[in-house]
Formats: structure tokens, C-alpha cells, sequence
């Protein structure tokens, strides 16, 4: 037995509605861990945190991964890495990327993942519109901050 | 294996520090910064700079699979913990095993055999290094059975880690009960490991620690001792090398029972064993081994000639000691005094922010260890070191006055410091005279304030 996209997709739908930070899965020789992005539970929110240590710290906040094009504008949300690790744009190799160019989202919609020694967390849209432009490169180490995509907002 | 790329998994004057010999040694280093440091001097130093999470520690310098992922995904060969956060976490060295990523440190089974305090002690008594009397606490009852039997006074300290947290004096015996709450609750918030043990309270006592290097087989040599009593609770300011006054026969015992305790581990890498020295008894009690490089190795460096990140890094490399013991010929005295970023007139309290303007002292055998320049921030996240003045010298006096000279001559302005303190420290005469005990400070204290 094997798991697909689709079904590790509703593995994390499942992790999502529950009350649950973590979820380890082990069999037949296989293992998936998926975990919450963020600990301190602001895991739909991927680009609060920055935003915010960027007002506490003003010297620092210009020469950080979360500079001037990385923030976001009025028309335009930026998806930035809510932490430090290896950034796939598809649930597996060879499958279909979570969004392309163009693809519609909404607030909650899985855009990424972002590994940390094979712990998957989910980065999400964090607003609603349609993907204007996917920044980071697929399997390629992103560091906290770095933006990962930018998104049209809809009004 | 030549290790060829470092990632420094630290901040501050030691990241600077590793930095410096890793450019003499031809090795490229990455820096895994938080977004405070991401402009800092070692982030501007480092080959490639890589920001791993936000400020506050928890999330970036103590999160050990971002450390571990970011090292194999910057294609680094190594990781050098420094000291503090990730440092002497036996489960980061565990995780770094596992990978495959070389841990610039001792084996995570040496990290938790040192960092469980009573199963050093045990480790001390077993290589016939004298231990103070107390043991482990289990309850209340068995506390106070103990602690008639130590006697008073006595300090309770936790099981899982130094530091002075977690650390309480008892004076009598019917403070013990609560005392022994709260240094649990503390050791529990500081360490995740609410036991705590009790241990005689030696007074006065001067607090002197042994340089060790292990090859990991056995192997041990060691670079003297440095003598670290004048410390304000549990804090160390001033740290000296080699220890004043001190008859020559119990130098050398202190130096052969650090190295009987690392061999029973067959210790790999730098680390530190502290004793707790009974001057007018001429005796000694193990305290605990650092399994670290430590804050205050430059004095030992100086009059040594030792890089002892170069030798961290040939021991993790396989290497080895590349020097036997007759080869570490100590020459002169070195002194080292820590400038913090801290308000003494309020109470020690820390004083992040701005500085406007950051003047170094130089000139014949000083060393400035910092990361601190003009128009940096101090970041309120993390301790308060700003920087470590070395002063060398053919003898104390000598080492003592270019220090006095270093502190005057250092000019801090936007944050507050403790200069002030520390070149008060260095006028007073029970100083200059050398062999201070622990006490030293309280009492500058009263003299001082």
C-alpha cells in the first residue's frame, strides 16, 4: 500500500480541522510526519511574523529577507517562508504543483511546502486572489522571510 | 575528513571569534543568522549569511533541525555550536550524528553524561576526583536527612544544567523545604528538568577550571587553568590565567584530576572542568565539566599560544592532538574582562539598543573579542555580552596594568555598560593582590556603591 497525493492531501485536510500541531504516520517500510507551521499557532498567517518583528525592529528590517519587494501593497500579498528549509512547490516529486501562475486561491489554499529534516509544513495563500508570480525555486533551500510567491489580491 | 565549510550555529563575539580562525584555516563558513543578526558583524563577515528564523532564540538558534537542514541544504561539512544555545544539547549532537554532519564538540553521549550534574558527580567519584558532599534530592523528608548530614550552609542546584539557575542558598534548615520548590520550579523553566541535588556550600572558595582537549580515545591533554572568582551571582566578570596564588602542588593536582575525569570519558574536543578551590585547606571539589568551548578560553589562548577553535576543529576532523603535553609551555599572565551591555547603577539591568559609538582599546598584549561597532544594535533578545578585553602580559602586574589602561581606554556610548564596574574592580587592592575568593565582588560592592 502506497499513499498518493490525493490522499496525503486529505491526510493534511484531516490534521487541519483537528486540534492537533502533529501527525506521524508509519507503515509498510513508509513514513510521513506533517506538521503546523508555525508553534505558536498563527499557522494560516505565514507572513504576520515578519511584518511584525519588521515594526519592533526598524535598523534591522531593511537589509532582512523581508525587504522592500518582498512586502506586501495594497493590490499585491506576498507569501513569504514562515521558517528556514527546503521549499516544493508539489506534494511529491512528479505530481502536480499545489498552484501555477494564474491559479485562483483563497486564504486557506496549501501553496507550498517547506521541509525541515522531512517534516512538511504547509505554507498557505494567506489572502484571496489569483497567483501572479511564483518567486522561489522548486527544491531549493528558502530562508525565514525569503518570499516564496505574490499574489493578486481580489477585492 | 578535511573539513572544508563550517556553519556557525551562534551569534555574537564567538561567531565572530570562529569566524576568524576559519578564515586563517582556509575554511568557508555560513552563518545561520536570526533576522536581529542578519545585519550584524559576523552576518557581514561570513562567507554566505543565512537568515533561519526570527529574534527570539526559541525560534531560530535553539531549533536544531533548522540548524541540521540548513547545514546539509548550504552543503556544509560541520557545525560549530559556540557555546550556549545548541551547544551542550545532547539531542542536537544526537541529531548531527544521525545526519552525518560532523558536531564541532564531544559526542552527544558525553554532552548527557556531563550535563546530568549527579550523574557527573558520579563520574568524578569514579575517577577519584573529590566531590562536595551532598546527593540527589528525591523528597522532602530525604532533603532534610541529607542536608542534617551536610551540614549548613548548603546550596541546592539543579540536576540539568549550571549557569546559576536554578541555584539556592540555604542558611537554615527550615528554609529548605521552600527553597527546594523554588529551585526546582526555576530549574524546570530554565532546563526542562525539575531535579535538583543538594551540595555542602564551600566559603570562601575560589572558583578555578582546568582547559581540557580529548582526542576521544582516551587521549588528554591539558592547557592550564583559569581562575574565574570574581564573578556576581554566578555571573563570571573577570577571569584570569594562570590562577594567583596558588601553591604549585595543588595546581597540579587540580590539573591531573581534570584530566583523570575527562579520560573516564574519553572526552573529545575542548572542555572545560571546574573546581571549587579551598584555598587554606589546600583542597579541591569537582564542580562540573563544560563540554563547550567557553566564554572566557582567549586568557588561555594568550599565554599559550593555542588557537583552541583551530584545535576543535583538527579533533572533529579526525586529527586528533596535534601537540603532546610538554609541548603547551605557557608563557606570561592574561587577564579577561567581559564588557556587558548592562546598567549597574540599575541593578545589572540589561540595556539593549543602539550604539551610537564603539571605541576599542589596542596596543602590546590586548585582544578584543566583540562584535560590537559603531552604529550597531545590542538585540534584546539574546545575553548581554558585548565584548571580551584580553590583556596579556610577562607577569600579572604587567597584564593587570595594560588592562586597567584597555577598560579606560574603551569608550561605549548610546548603551549603558558596566566599564565603570569592571575598572573599579580592577583598581581595588584585594584584586591587584590576586587570589580573590567568590565573595570578592559582594564586597567590592559595599565598597564601590
Amino acid at each position: 500500500m502506497s499513499l498518493t497525493a490525493k490522499d496525503v492531501a486529505e491526510i493534511t485536510r484531516l490534521l487541519e480541522d483537528s486540534s492537533f500541531s502533529e501527525l506521524h504516520l508509519e507503515f509498510d517500510g513508509m513514513k510521513l510526519s506533517i506538521s503546523r507551521q508555525a508553534p505558536s499557532g498563527d499557522a494560516g498567517l505565514p507572513v504576520a511574523a515578519p511584518a511584525v518583528l519588521s515594526a519592533v525592529l526598524p535598523s534591522s528590517a531593511a537589509t532582512t529577507p523581508v525587504a522592500e519587494d518582498s512586502r506586501s501593497s495594497d493590490g499585491v500579498h506576498v507569501v513569504v517562508a514562515p521558517l528556514l528549509g527546503t521549499f516544493y512547490r508539489a506534494p511529491k516529486p512528479g505530481s502536480a504543483p499545489f498552484v501555477q501562475t494564474g491559479s485562483a486561491v483563497e486564504e486557506n489554499t496549501i501553496v507550498g511546502i517547506i521541509e525541515v529534516m522531512k517534516l512538511m509544513n504547509t505554507v498557505r495563500a494567506g489572502a484571496k486572489g489569483s497567483v501572479r508570480e511564483i518567486v522561489a525555486i522548486d527544491g531549493v533551500l528558502v530562508e525565514f522571510g525569503q518570499p516564496l510567491l505574490r499574489i493578486d489580491k481580489s477585492p | 575528513m578535511r573539513i572544508k565549510r563550517i556553519l556557525i550555529a551562534n551569534r555574537g563575539e564567538i561567531a565572530v571569534r570562529i569566524i576568524r580562525t576559519c578564515r586563517e584555516l582556509g575554511i568557508e563558513t555560513v552563518l545561520a543568522a536570526s533576522q536581529a543578526d542578519s545585519d550584524s558583524l559576523p552576518a557581514r563577515l561570513a562567507d554566505r549569511t543565512i537568515c533561519i528564523g526570527p529574534a527570539q532564540a526559541s525560534q531560530s538558534y535553539l531549533k536544531a533541525e533548522t540548524m541540521v537542514h540548513a547545514a546539509m541544504a548550504s552543503r556544509a561539512d560541520a557545525i560549530h555550536p559556540g557555546y550556549g544555545f545548541l551547544a551542550e544539547r545532547a539531542a542536537f549532537a544526537r541529531l548531527c550524528e544521525r545526519e552525518k554532519m560532523i558536531f564541532i564538540g564531544p559526542t552527544a553521549e558525553q554532552i548527557d553524561a556531563v550535563g546530568d550534574k549527579l550523574c557527573a558527580r558520579e563520574k568524578a567519584e569514579a575517577a577519584r576526583v573529590p566531590v562536595v558532599p551532598g546527593g540527589a534530592v528525591t523528597s522532602t523528608k530525604g532533603a532534610l536527612a541529607l542536608a542534617r548530614k551536610v551540614g549548613t550552609p548548603l546550596l541546592v542546584k539543579a540536576v540539568g544544567g549550571g549557569g546559576g539557575r536554578g541555584m539556592k542558598r540555604v542558611d537554615d534548615l527550615s528554609a529548605l523545604p521552600e527553597q527546594l520548590e523554588l529551585a526546582a520550579a526555576e530549574a524546570g523553566a530554565a532546563f526542562g528538568d525539575a531535579r535538583v541535588y543538594l551540595e555542602r556550600l564551600i566559603t570562601p572558595g575560589r572558583h578555578v577550571e582546568v582547559q581540557i582537549l580529548g582526542d576521544g580515545r582516551g587521549g588528554v591533554i591539558h592547557l592550564g587553568e583559569r581562575d574565574c572568582s570574581v564573578q556576581r551571582r554566578y555571573q563570571k566578570l573577570i577571569e584570569e590565567t594562570p590562577a594567583p596564588d596558588l601553591p604549585e602542588s595543588l595546581r597540579q593536582r587540580l590539573h591531573e584530576a581534570a584530566m583523570r575525569f575527562a579520560q573516564g570519558l574519553s572526552y573529545r574536543g575542548a572542555g572545560t572542568v571546574e573546581f571549587l578551590v579551598d584555598r587554606p585547606q589546600e583542597s579541591f571539589y569537582f564542580l562540573e565539566m563544560n563540554a563547550r568551548i567557553q566564554v572566557e578560553h582567549p586568557v588561555t589562548e594568550a599565554v599559550t599560544g593555542i588557537d583552541l577553535i583551530a584545535e576543535q576543529i583538527a579533533i572533529a576532523e579526525g586529527a586528533g592532538l596535534r601537540m603532546a603535553q610538554a609541548d603547551v609551555q605557557p608563557h606570561g599572565c592574561a587577564i579577561e574582562c567581559r564588557v556587558n551591555a548592562e546598567d549597574p547603577a540599575q541593578d545589572f539591568r540589561p540595556s539593549p539598543g543602539l550604539v551610537t559609538q564603539a571605541t576599542w582599546p589596542s596596543g602590546s598584549g590586548i585582544r578584543v573579542d566583540t562584535y560590537v561597532t559603531s552604529g550597531c544594535r545590542i538585540p534584546p533578545y539574546y545575553d548581554s555580552l558585548m565584548a571580551k578585553i584580553i590583556a596579556r602580559g610577562p607577569n600579572r602586574m604587567t597584564a593587570l596594568q595594560r588592562m586597567r589602561q584597555a577598560i579606560a581606554d574603551t569608550r561605549i556610548s548610546g548603551v549603558a555598560s558596566n566599564l565603570r564596574f569592571q575598572a573599579r574592580l580592577l583598581a581595588d587592592a584585594e584584586f591587584a593582590e590576586g587570589g580573590v575568593d567568590t565573595g570578592f565582588v559582594a564586597r567590592a560592592l559595599t565598597r564601590i556603591v
